[in-house]
């Protein structure tokens, strides 16, 4: 779907989200504590969040969201994210988004 | 008037008691005709109505009334009022058959639910003598409340244990003594694939009762104490106790464990506070009287699951230690678990000083 193309290709980390999902809360906790500003688009309110919903899914999250697209690549759902984070890989990928600590 | 035993003194109580041998036979037509269930509406103190079966011979119990020829007559004359006195014969006994079956099905649940107390006796043996944690709380240990696949994920819970007990005890026989690291792995592979199988058959009962598994509902009480988000530990928490056992670590491994500690504090972190929001939106909802609108319910069974992400740090544990170290830290694992639920069951068993 063009629109979730679009935002998805957007520069950094982008996060789809829903405001009553607490994995995309979760995933977003995970974010900041590694000090990256991830672009969120909150889709519950967009008139085609049907449609996104649906895009998401097909692009392979099962749930739509949350969906984590880093350099404009699809990274997953939570699960994938963690597993990522877990066996060291997650950080190299968003290394060049990082902001550095006071 | 016939005398069939002489010690009844009053004529009067003669009445009563000969037709009582007539009953007596009466009671074996009755059983030949019902199958053997006892109907007491044709044992009564005998009236003009009596069955066909009966000798002619017969005296009533009311005094002085000639009913002899009387039931003759009526025999033949209401033949409707043995109809009826055979159909509530027929009536009772079926109720009877009834009670008896319920009666039989509640022997057996109880039965059942025995069984499952035993088996659980068993467990707590092994576990060193604690008594199942639900045993107490309720008479026989279910609810009414408690669905079947529950009670089938209690029971193969105390199947785990036991397994997990028996693999333990392998490990710790095998590491102080001579093993090859081939065989060392088969046993690894094998502790590893018994917790992935404990995570399979949590999930399965989260999808039938979330709330029973994020509450821990089938650990003992100090497992409980220390469980993270029914998950059972916290994957940082649980480096911290098996860190010591891996020495030596070469440079390399300690950095990998480092980071895998902090990774997954950063994940465990994330995701208790995105439970935390879930505690909370749920709340909201069932303040406002809006409970099941939306998908919480839902929402925490997949956070539930999500968790499999986290504990997968067992895994990631596993590409970083050598066999022998992924050993020992099972064993430490293991035996760190048993030390919980023995201390959960001394801690309830203690004596208690007067106060």
């Amino acid at each position: 779907m063009d629109k979730v193309m679009r935002m998805s290709t957007e520069k950094g980390v982008v996060i789809f989200t829903k405001s009553s999902c607490c994995l995309c809360y979760a995933v977003q906790i995970l974010f900041r504590d590694l000090r990256v500003q991830p672009t969120i688009h909150e889709i519950d309110n967009d008139p085609d969040v049907r449609e996104i919903e649906k895009a998401l899914i097909r692009l392979g999250c099962a749930n739509a969201v949350p969906a984590v697209f880093v350099s404009g690549k699809l990274v997953g759902s939570t699960n994938e994210v963690m597993s990522l984070h877990l066996s060291g890989s997650l950080v190299p990928l968003i290394k060049p988004y990082q902001s550095f600590p006071n | 008037m016939n005398t069939t035993s002489t010690h009844f003194v009053s004529s009067r109580r003669f009445e009563i008691y000969e037709p009582l041998n007539q009953i007596g036979s009466m009671w074996e037509e009755s059983f030949k005709n019902n199958g053997g269930m006892y109907t007491p509406s044709s044992i009564i103190i005998p009236t003009n109505e009596k069955p066909e079966s009966l000798s002619e011979d017969t005296s009533h119990g009311t005094e002085g009334t000639p009913h002899k020829f009387d039931q003759e007559a009526s025999t033949s004359r209401h033949p409707d009022k043995i109809q009826r006195r055979l159909a509530q014969n027929r009536e009772a006994a079926r109720k009877s058959r009834l009670r008896k079956k319920a009666y039989v099905q509640q022997l057996e649940t109880s039965r059942l639910k025995l069984i499952h107390l035993e088996q659980e006796l068993d467990r707590a043996r092994q576990q060193g003598f604690y008594v199942g944690n639900r045993v107490d709380t309720n008479a026989l240990g279910f609810s009414d409340n408690m669905s079947s696949g529950i009670i089938a994920f209690e029971m193969e819970y105390g199947h785990w244990v036991e397994e997990q007990n028996r693999q333990i005890s392998e490990l710790r026989t095998v590491l102080y003594g001579q093993v090859s690291d081939m065989d060392l792995g088969l046993l690894v592979d094998n502790a590893m694939k018994h917790y992935f199988q404990l995570f399979r058959m949590k999930a399965a009962a989260a999808k039938i009762d979330v709330f029973y598994i994020m509450s821990g509902m089938w650990k003992t009480p100090a497992e409980r104490f220390f469980m993270w988000m029914g998950g059972g530990f916290r994957p940082s928490e649980l480096l911290k106790v098996l860190l010591p056992h891996f020495d030596p670590l070469t440079d390399q491994q300690l950095l990998d464990v480092c980071n895998l500690k902090q990774s997954c504090q950063q994940a465990e972190d994330a995701l208790s506070k995105g439970m935390e929001k879930l505690q909370h939106t749920l709340a909201d909802s069932v303040a406002a009287g809006k409970l099941g609108e939306g998908s919480y319910i839902p929402q925490m069974t997949s956070a539930m699951e999500r968790l499999e992400a986290l504990v997968s740090f067992v895994n990631q544990m596993y590409r970083i230690l050598t066999t022998r170290q992924a050993a020992r830290g099972l064993l430490a694992l293991g035996e760190y678990f048993q030390r919980l639920r023995a201390l959960s069951s001394s801690w309830a068993t203690r004596k208690r000083e007067p106060t």
